[in-house]
């Protein structure tokens, strides 16, 4: 049975690489020296998109992702590794989204993609960590949800049987499609980009992108179609600007402070063995240790 | 009408631990606010499960016990909650930051249209002025989590929406019980009018549950490794450190990321929150995420080759160097004094 398979990635900024150097001076991130990549877990959804498409010829995977302009990177990479095409959702009207707004914004835009057996997505994005938006697709769709999948064991008469990983165990549950599954870090990780794809797809571009380089291009995209990203905005998938962006958060950040932790006295010391051998004495002494 | 609820999880007839902390929780902010703390459970086989909740201090307690409640699948308690929810109005809502709240509260906020604060690290209650709307509110919950990014904490609100959402982790509140002999309501939810049978779309096929192995929230000394450690080879040393002194491993997440732990080693906002007697921070440079989950530990050691790592402002003892040279000679001195 062939699947039409939409896989939910986003583009985050690298929160491992939240160094000194991407701080500003006033103690709030430089989120532009970030490099922007693609939310791990969310390659983890995209891999198990892909092995569907491996078991069931004829399937597609679509990639759907909501940023700013440049989060079209998010597409190519999937392009890269095996997906057929792509959606960004992008417009001024959807900033400062919760997770709420966010997920109102992705259910509109799988309503006009309107035909899919599945919807897989990381379980949670790095920079938040909420893992909420993919049930809350789920429930604005109304179709159920398999989170912290491990494993899409298979698709067989219209159900999924999914492996999930829990705090404290796993489970196997079969789902009646369509759903949204969204998958674990501890899934298996994503394929490699494959060559033939960076060369076929290396020049797909937005029509906001096409805008900033030469013309050639569009010759180039007018004989390969593929080449073409869509962008939709808020018009094009018919959303409520009341439900988008800012009006359509129910949560609003009050304030935001640093926090000064009460620094504390505190001993300094050196690798030096007499200098380590004390410590642990003074720490034996108060029966800190031992 | 407009109490605080409390959904509690179960496992085998045993409440979570995370649920009685909220609901211990839950008990002080109904307190401040003058309502009534209700807490929610949902299974099987639930007789005599009030002698578990009412101690917390719960003034009513809803059950819905029906065989096909348990285990755990999405649907059928979220319809439960969205019903009765829909008739109690609570003002707050609060659950863990479980494999269970995590999957549960976001459905339930989606369809009531109420905002859902995630991993909070502290909740109280306050007022809130809106200048631009010039409406002010009283007595909002303040979903407090540290931000993305930097030392950063931000207080989050749901002024129009009801109820205010919240998860909170494991072993982030107190758990204590207020009166052994506290008694409270017991009120029945009819459960066929609160769910479909098509609800019941998710069949639970296989399970396995095993207790953890990892015991951080009941260790007395915690050695954990940062991405400084370097690597999971170099990460073996703390386990060496650990077995010598009589300590449990952590981690922070990049070294989990990183793959040197397994997740559930992790420290810190998203992961589990500790309160040793002494926490050893080897290679960890001390995000608030991860100072969030450890910073009440009662002596803390940080080992960093950066003498501006920002752990080092909340540690006791800050040791200036590699943890390659400093961690074996904490092992090798231990061993000689401990004779
Ligand atoms: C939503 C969200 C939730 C998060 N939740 C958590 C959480 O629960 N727990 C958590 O820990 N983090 C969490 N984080 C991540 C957090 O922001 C930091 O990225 C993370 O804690 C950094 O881990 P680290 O200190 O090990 O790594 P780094 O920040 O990379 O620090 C490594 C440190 O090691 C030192 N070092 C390097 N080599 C050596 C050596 N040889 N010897 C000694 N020292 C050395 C360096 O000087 C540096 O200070 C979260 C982030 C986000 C955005």
């Amino acid at each position: 049975m062939s699947l039409k398979i939409v896989v939910l990635a986003k583009q985050v900024p690298d929160t491992h690489n939240v160094g000194k150097d991407a701080m500003k001076a006033d103690g709030t991130v430089n989120r532009a020296a970030l490099p922007a990549i693609f939310n791990p877990e969310d390659l983890n959804a995209l891999e198990q998109a892909l092995r569907l498409k491996d078991k069931n010829p004829g399937s597609t995977v679509t990639i759907l992702t909501m940023g700013p302009g440049k989060a079209a990177e998010v597409i190519r990479e999937g392009l890269y590794r095996g997906a057929d095409n792509g959606y960004l959702l992008t417009d001024r009207a959807f900033a400062g989204a919760d997770t709420l707004a966010t997920s109102y914004a992705i259910h509109m835009a799988i309503k006009k993609i309107k035909d899919f057996d599945v919807i897989i997505g990381g379980r949670q994005a790095i920079d938040g960590d909420t893992a909420q938006v993919g049930p809350q697709v789920a429930e604005k769709l109304g179709i159920p949800q398999v989170t912290y999948a491990e494993d899409i064991l298979s698709v067989e008469n219209g159900k999924a049987t999914v492996k999930r990983r829990l705090e404290r165990g796993t489970e196997v549950v079969s789902v009646a499609l369509p759903a949204v599954i969204t998958v674990n870090g501890s899934a298996a990780p994503c394929r490699p980009r494959n060559a033939k794809l960076i060369q076929k797809y290396k020049y797909a571009k937005t029509i906001t992108e096409k805008q900033e380089v030469i013309n050639d291009y569009a010759d180039l995209c007018n004989q390969r179609p593929y080449l073409n990203l869509q962008e939709w905005s808020v018009d094009d998938v018919q959303a409520d600007r009341q439900f988008c962006g800012l009006s359509g958060s129910p949560t609003k950040v009050k304030n935001i402070e640093s926090v000064v932790f009460q620094a504390k006295e505190s001993k300094k010391l050196t690798a030096a063995d007499n200098e380590i051998e004390e410590l642990i004495k003074e720490l034996m002494a108060n029966h800190t240790i031992g | 009408m407009n109490n605080i609820f409390v959904y509690c999880e179960i496992e085998d007839g045993i409440i979570g631990d995370v649920s009685l902390e909220l609901l211990t929780k839950g008990r002080s902010l109904a307190n401040k606010l003058n309502c009534k703390l209700e807490a929610v459970v949902i299974g099987a086989n639930l007789k005599g499960i009030e002698s578990q909740v009412f101690p917390y201090g719960v003034d009513v307690l809803h059950v819905a016990d029906d065989a096909r409640l348990y285990p755990y699948t999405s649907l059928p308690h979220t319809s439960i909650l969205i019903n009765l929810f829909k008739q109690e109005k609570p003002q707050i809502a609060l659950m863990g930051a479980t494999s269970i709240g995590r999957d549960l509260g976001p459905r339930v906020s989606s369809a009531l249209f109420s905002g859902l604060t995630a991993d909070c690290t502290s909740l109280e209650i306050g007022d809130h002025e809106d200048k631009k709307e010039g409406k002010s509110y009283k007595d909002l919950l303040y979903q407090i989590r540290p931000a993305f990014g930097g030392n950063i904490v931000a207080t989050i609100i749901n002024p129009d929406q009801r109820p205010q959402m919240a998860t909170v982790r494991e072993g982030v509140m107190k758990k204590e019980i207020l009166d052994a002999n506290y008694k409270g309501e017991i009120k029945q939810i009819d459960v066929k009018k609160f769910v479909n049978n098509t609800d019941f779309v998710v069949e639970v096929i296989e399970r396995h549950m095993e207790k953890s192995k990892v015991n951080l929230k009941g260790a007395s000394i915690i050695v954990a490794g940062g991405y400084g450690m370097g690597s999971k080879e170099n990460f073996q040393m703390l386990y060496d450190l650990a077995s010598v002194i009589g300590a449990e491993v952590g981690a922070s997440r990049a070294a989990v990321d990183g793959g040197f732990a397994e997740h559930e080693r992790q420290i810190g906002q998203t992961g589990v929150t500790v309160r040793p007697k002494l926490y050893i921070a080897c290679g960890i440079s001390g995000q608030i995420q991860h100072i969030a989950g450890m910073q009440e530990s009662s002596v803390i050691i940080a080992i960093n080759t950066d003498p501006n790592a920002p752990i080092n402002t909340i540690a006791d003892y800050v040791i200036t160097g590699s943890v390659e040279e400093v961690v074996p000679k904490l092992i090798k001195y231990y061993k000689k004094n401990s004779k």
